[in-house]
């Protein structure tokens, strides 16, 4: 693992979004071999999707031969539905970048048939070659995407019912009324990331400390997902100080040694 | 269901590096136009997963809804209101000279006249939408003959009329034909008012009180049969006074029927209105007030004189009187001059502006979900226009039916 800590949420963003653009540019993606990258939603990578942007307008990134696939959605909302991931993907990131529409994917929470829907989405990610990249956030109860506490490590792609404490911080988002936030997700499971080549989570805030000791410095446990990725043979924890509040100084003061080296990984290519 | 096949071949047309006039706000957004609607390119890009087919940089210009003026007489030497046995070309030649005021649609208004010329002149009048030939005709407005003596401002005394004996009978044996009339001024004061306003609003048409020495209480009475309009506030009317604000009471009146709002048009042209009463108006009452140029033939031409109906009127090129007086007749402002003399005197957002001329308009005539707006599938008649709100350029169902010379996309 490399964790990665930056000083603020700012410098936290950038420095993950020059590391998806270093990543992408690397691979040099063509017609014939598109970049696959998985994207997350939420509050924390707004500031890396705003830096993709930047980067895209300014000519230095092209989403031309990226393909995209989203990580959840919610159940039964209207595709339109300012709350929806869709809509999230959309106005965040879709309609600023040059990507084209045919190379996007997020699961429809509204299909005839969820479960078949989910398994058309793995197979989906299986025809597109695997996922090159996978950027995921953390729940404040160590989730990722939505695999609550108790979720399979091997998980896949299916349905699923959220948990109280992940109503509750969704409830902002749906002015504060708990019974308009809707119950149930579709979600890429645990091992549907932990397949991808590389994995890449971002973590801000001190109310996001607690669930990144979880999963870094105890046990892989399924009551805190995201420890799964210690078995991950390429994971990069993108933070900034405020996350690392629940970790022994010792871990922290290692990783800041070796932002030197990290660094070069970000440098612009 | 979403489907991944098109909806339509017809091109996508995406306007970028602009500010939308959007939820009341100027959003940096692109604005996405398809078959003459503005398009949700959300649910074009999820459903259809198409991109656009052309994209515009508009090089940071505003876009704000097509302008709809409601109130104009004429203009470029036409006067609507002359009984010619074809009015069509005095109409289109109007129509396609606003469009570089900023104006998609209009009420061709008639002014006070002998039932002679209505009878000759509405049968030629249709509504029909706007275009490479011009703005939309959205309906007649009939200025009159049922108003006050005392008020006639410009128009000719006697072809004044009442309704006393037939009511609505009697307006429709003067005006011989409603089918196109959208809009309707009335003095509320006179007999009989009450019904014919009640049935003139349940046909559909507009009712606008103007005209009048009418008090507070006349006022509302109409309003409360119907009437929701107010004929170029303070002009033609009694003066706001505290013990009877008469009409102008309207504005802030505690008897309007809680579905319904009153509008009122203002010449912002500096002349018909003191800038501190245009204020005091839209600070009252701010959510009613709809732009208006009520501009007679002389509008766009050098100074001299011209005609109004029944009457000679003198321009001198910024103010327009009945010949041989200081009676006020009309304007020769042009819309886009009226939204920004109204920006500039009553400092009051771009948004708010830009929404006299256009939302406000729209839904005074009950329009707004096809006109007036940048929502999605509304009409896509809208204007570029720079930071200091001068028409760049104009467009009518998607086509760019004008532009200024020097701007090119």
């Amino acid at each position: 693992m490399k964790l990665i800590i930056l000083e603020n949420y700012a410098q936290a963003s950038e420095w993950a979004a020059k590391y998806i653009r270093n990543r992408i540019i690397q691979f040099n993606p063509c017609p014939d071999k598109y970049f696959t990258l998985g994207l997350p939603t939420g509050s924390t990578p707004l500031g890396c999707y705003k830096k993709l942007i930047e980067y895209c307008k300014n000519g230095d990134l092209s989403f031309k031969y990226v393909e995209t696939f989203n990580m959840d959605e919610y159940v039964g909302l209207p595709r339109d539905h300012p709350e929806s991931y869709h809509s999230f993907m959309w106005n965040n990131f879709f309609k600023h970048i040059d990507i084209a529409p045919e190379n996007t994917h997020v699961l429809d929470g509204n299909a005839a048939d969820l479960q078949a829907e989910c398994n058309a989405f793995e197979e989906k990610i299986k025809a597109a070659g695997g996922i090159e990249l996978f950027v995921g956030g953390i729940g404040p109860d160590g989730h990722i995407a939505f695999n609550e506490p108790g979720s399979s490590l091997v998980s896949r792609t299916r349905v699923k019912t959220l948990a109280m404490d992940t109503i509750l911080a969704n409830a902002r988002f749906f002015d504060g009324d708990l019974s308009k936030v809707p119950t149930m997700a579709l979600t890429v499971g645990v091992g549907t990331v932990m397949d991808a080549r590389e994995v890449m989570i971002l973590i801000t805030g001190a109310h996001k400390a607690f669930a990144l000791y979880k999963a870094i410095e105890e046990g892989v446990n399924h009551m805190w997902t995201v420890s799964a990725f210690q078995q991950h043979p390429c994971t990069v924890f993108v933070c900034d100080e405020d996350a690392t509040l629940e970790l022994k100084v010792k871990t922290v003061k290692y990783f800041q040694g070796l932002m030197l080296v990290h660094n070069k990984l970000v440098e612009p290519l | 269901m979403p489907s991944n096949k098109s909806v339509s071949d017809a091109p996508v047309v995406q306007f970028t590096n602009c500010r939308i006039l959007k939820n009341h706000k100027l959003q940096r957004e692109d604005l996405w136009v398809r078959e003459g609607k503005i398009l949700n390119p959300e649910k074009l890009f999820f459903d259809e997963k198409i991109p656009a087919d052309l994209q515009l940089n508009c090089k940071g210009s505003i876009i704000a809804p097509g302008f709809i003026d409601v109130q104009i007489n004429g203009g470029f030497g036409v006067d609507f209101s002359l009984a010619t046995d074809d009015v069509r070309p005095g109409i289109s030649l109007v129509s396609q000279k606003i469009l570089s005021h900023g104006v998609t649609s209009f009420c061709p208004t008639l002014v006070t006249s002998p039932p002679s010329v209505y009878h000759k002149v509405l049968p030629q009048i249709s509504v029909r939408n706007g275009g490479f030939h011009g703005a939309g005709i959205l309906g007649v407005h009939l200025e009159g003959p049922f108003i006050s003596k005392e008020k006639k401002g410009a128009h000719p005394e006697q072809c004044l009329r009442t309704f006393e004996e037939g009511a609505f009978q009697d307006l429709l044996a003067t005006y011989g034909c409603l089918d196109c009339v959208r809009i309707v001024t009335l003095a509320p004061e006179m007999k009989r008012s009450s019904e014919v306003i009640q049935e003139l609003t349940s046909r559909g048409i507009c009712v606008s009180l103007g005209h009048s020495v009418a008090n507070l209480s006349q006022a509302e009475e109409a309003v409360q049969h119907g009437a929701t309009f107010i004929t170029h506030l303070f002009n033609a009317m009694l003066p706001f006074h505290h013990r009877d604000p008469g009409i102008v009471g309207l504005l802030t009146s505690d008897q309007i029927p809680i579905c319904q709002q009153v509008f009122y048009g203002m010449i912002s042209d500096g002349i018909h209105t003191n800038p501190a009463a245009l204020r005091i108006a839209h600070r009252a009452h701010p959510k009613g007030l709809v732009l208006v140029t009520d501009a007679i033939a002389g509008m766009g031409l050098a100074p001299g004189k011209h005609t109004l109906g029944q009457q000679v009127v003198e321009m001198d090129g910024l103010n327009s009187y009945i010949a041989g007086t200081k009676t006020l007749s009309g304007s020769v402002a042009t819309m886009d001059t009226c939204v920004r003399h109204f920006l500039e005197a009553t400092d009051c957002t771009v948004e708010t502006a830009l929404e006299a001329a256009s939302l406000h308009p729209a839904q005074l005539l009950g329009i707004e979900h096809q006109k007036g707006t940048l929502d999605y599938d509304t009409d896509a008649d809208f204007l570029l226009l720079d930071d200091r709100l001068h028409i760049q350029a104009t467009y009518i169902a998607g086509d760019q039916v004008w532009r200024r010379n020097t701007f090119t996309l």
